[in-house]
């Protein structure tokens, strides 16, 4: 790979202790990959933030980096906390896995990385443009940021993007270049999408059928953002999907070339398949919404249908820390409190330690959060569109 | 077999092969090193000393991290051997100083086969 003499002179560590070894894993990275050079990035999003995903082994990782002076060159966002960084005690949140949880934002904080906390770093405030290069790791981020904006990134591992961030760099391959970016399957869906659900179920049974291949989607004719960014998430989280193209609806759509690609066909029998096949569990202790965050329409939307009304059981709705100060000024949350659930901010289901908290059944509108419950969180899961969660908390 | 280093290193263990792709995050627990993916091939199944045989990874780019913490928890596998190493596990394996090698035909390779890794040629032989 060709290194700038700028670049030779971090790998003699003229730019730290730190920023040599990361380097060294970039370097490493684009040797294994056949990157020609390096690129600068236009901004970063960094996985591998709750203390319940990283441990004792990430935090200590990070807290090294951050006393010997790591700095990040460019925009750098974080995924979610393993908490609500403000409200975690109200919410229940354990306090030693708060201490921990807390000693990582500093860490990343000391780095110059603006603590965030979100997955849908495009809605709070970190836009790419079209084409530009980025180095994004969180996989539905990633999904949304290459396949919706059409900017560039490949799936970086939680390390991997920190290092983009402290260097400005990454290795130039894979989805950075167009060639690497053309559809590899296609997919005709044959069946109505209503619910922000369905993009759900679909994107779970297309992710497990073309694992980390690039799908061409026919066959939908609209979706709002909130749906593409809940269709790509279940596709990264069920296979490995970082990039899709949907017919007339994505930016590259028009561009790739699509001929003679496999085909396969989805219609609305394999969708109530998924819907079966992703509920464990009948009845929900709690609702989990907001996976990927929810944008400001999604808590809207809930607001609007829990106005007057009073749960017997909660119902969360996770988001970044800015929509849910939207939602706050417009009334949303007191509107969703009254009614008995939360707009929780900063963290999610899937990395904040529900089951210490007591929940043993969780209701959830994501692909992704039905993909990831069972497993990661002890959960049973329920797998509903939002009327039906809804109503079975009434 | 000769493929391609990933992580350099030579080690020898006894294969655990999955037909499926892994994802670590949610699919192997750092502290234990066993499987706890529902319905995954090797759930319950545990990775530890090892040579971990598998296509590709899958789901959470936090999978860096849990390779990491497997290691730095004394319960990594000895070795990696994929068909296609994304960059997931790549960086896990890179930062953990786990040997692991890729473009390999992994068919060949049975559970229980034990299997010389060396990846600083980038060959898997199986013995």
């Amino acid at each position: 790979m060709y290194l700038t003499k700028e670049e030779e002179k971090i790998l003699k560590g003229e730019g730290g202790e730190v920023m040599e070894r990361l380097f060294r894993l970039l370097v490493r990275l684009g040797d294994i990959y056949g990157a020609d050079k390096m690129i600068p990035v236009g901004s970063v999003q960094v996985a591998g933030v709750s203390y319940k995903s990283i441990g004792d082994p990430g935090t200590e990782f990070l807290e090294d980096m951050a006393s010997k002076g790591a700095k990040v060159k460019v925009l750098t966002y974080l995924n979610p906390a393993g908490m609500d960084l403000e409200n975690w005690e109200r919410l229940g949140f354990p306090k030693d896995f708060a201490k921990n949880q807390l000693r990582i934002m500093n860490a990343f904080k000391s780095m110059g990385i603006v603590i965030t906390s979100t997955c849908t770093p495009y809605l709070a405030g970190n836009l790419p443009r079209f084409r530009e290069h980025i180095a994004w790791s969180e996989s539905s981020a990633v999904s949304f940021s290459n396949s919706v904006i059409g900017a560039r990134t490949n799936r970086e591992g939680g390390p991997s993007a920190l290092a983009a961030a402290i260097c400005g760099r990454t290795p130039n391959y894979g989805l950075h270049l167009w060639e690497k970016r053309q559809p590899t399957i296609k997919i005709n869906v044959d069946a109505e999408l209503e619910f922000n659900s369905d993009f759900g179920a679909l994107g779970y049974f297309v992710g497990k059928q073309v694992k980390n291949k690039i799908p061409y989607f026919t066959g939908i004719n609209n979706a709002n953002t909130d749906q593409l960014k809940g269709l790509g998430a279940a596709m990264a989280a069920s296979g490995a999907v970082a990039l899709y193209h949907l017919e007339g609806l994505t930016p590259e759509a028009d561009l790739v070339e699509k001929d003679g690609l496999e085909e396969i066909n989805v219609s609305k029998r394999e969708l109530d398949e998924t819907y079966e096949k992703l509920s464990s569990g009948k009845n929900p202790d709690i609702v989990i919404l907001g996976c990927p965050h929810a944008s400001l329409r999604e808590i809207s939307t809930l607001a609007d249908k829990l106005k007057g009304k009073h749960l017997k059981k909660p119902i969360w709705i996770c988001t970044s820390r800015v929509m849910k100060e939207a939602a706050d000024r417009m009334d949303f949350t007191e509107i969703i409190e009254k009614a008995g659930g939360h707009i929780v901010a900063d963290t999610c289901m899937v990395v904040s330690p529900i089951e210490q908290m007591g929940y043993k059944t969780t209701g959830v509108n994501s692909g992704k959060a039905a993909n990831y419950l069972p497993s990661f969180c002890k959960q049973e899961v329920v797998f509903a569109n939002i009327n039906k969660l809804i109503e079975v908390q009434l | 077999m000769k493929g391609r280093m990933i992580s350099p290193g030579k080690t020898e263990g006894v294969a655990i092969v999955s037909e499926e792709p892994i994802g670590f995050y949610g699919g192997i627990d750092s502290k234990t090193g066993i499987v706890i993916e529902k319905g995954h091939p090797l759930e319950g199944k545990c990775v530890t000393g090892k040579i971990l045989v598998f296509p590709c990874g899958k789901g959470s780019t936090v999978g860096s991290y849990v390779i990491y913490g497997l290691k730095k928890n004394g319960v990594a596998p000895k070795g990696i051997v994929n068909k296609e190493t994304e960059t997931i596990v790549a960086t896990g394996v890179i930062l953990a100083g786990i040997p692991c090698v890729d473009q390999i035909d992994i068919e060949k390779i049975q559970d229980g086969d034990t299997v010389l890794l060396d990846a600083d040629n980038g060959s898997v032989e199986i013995k």
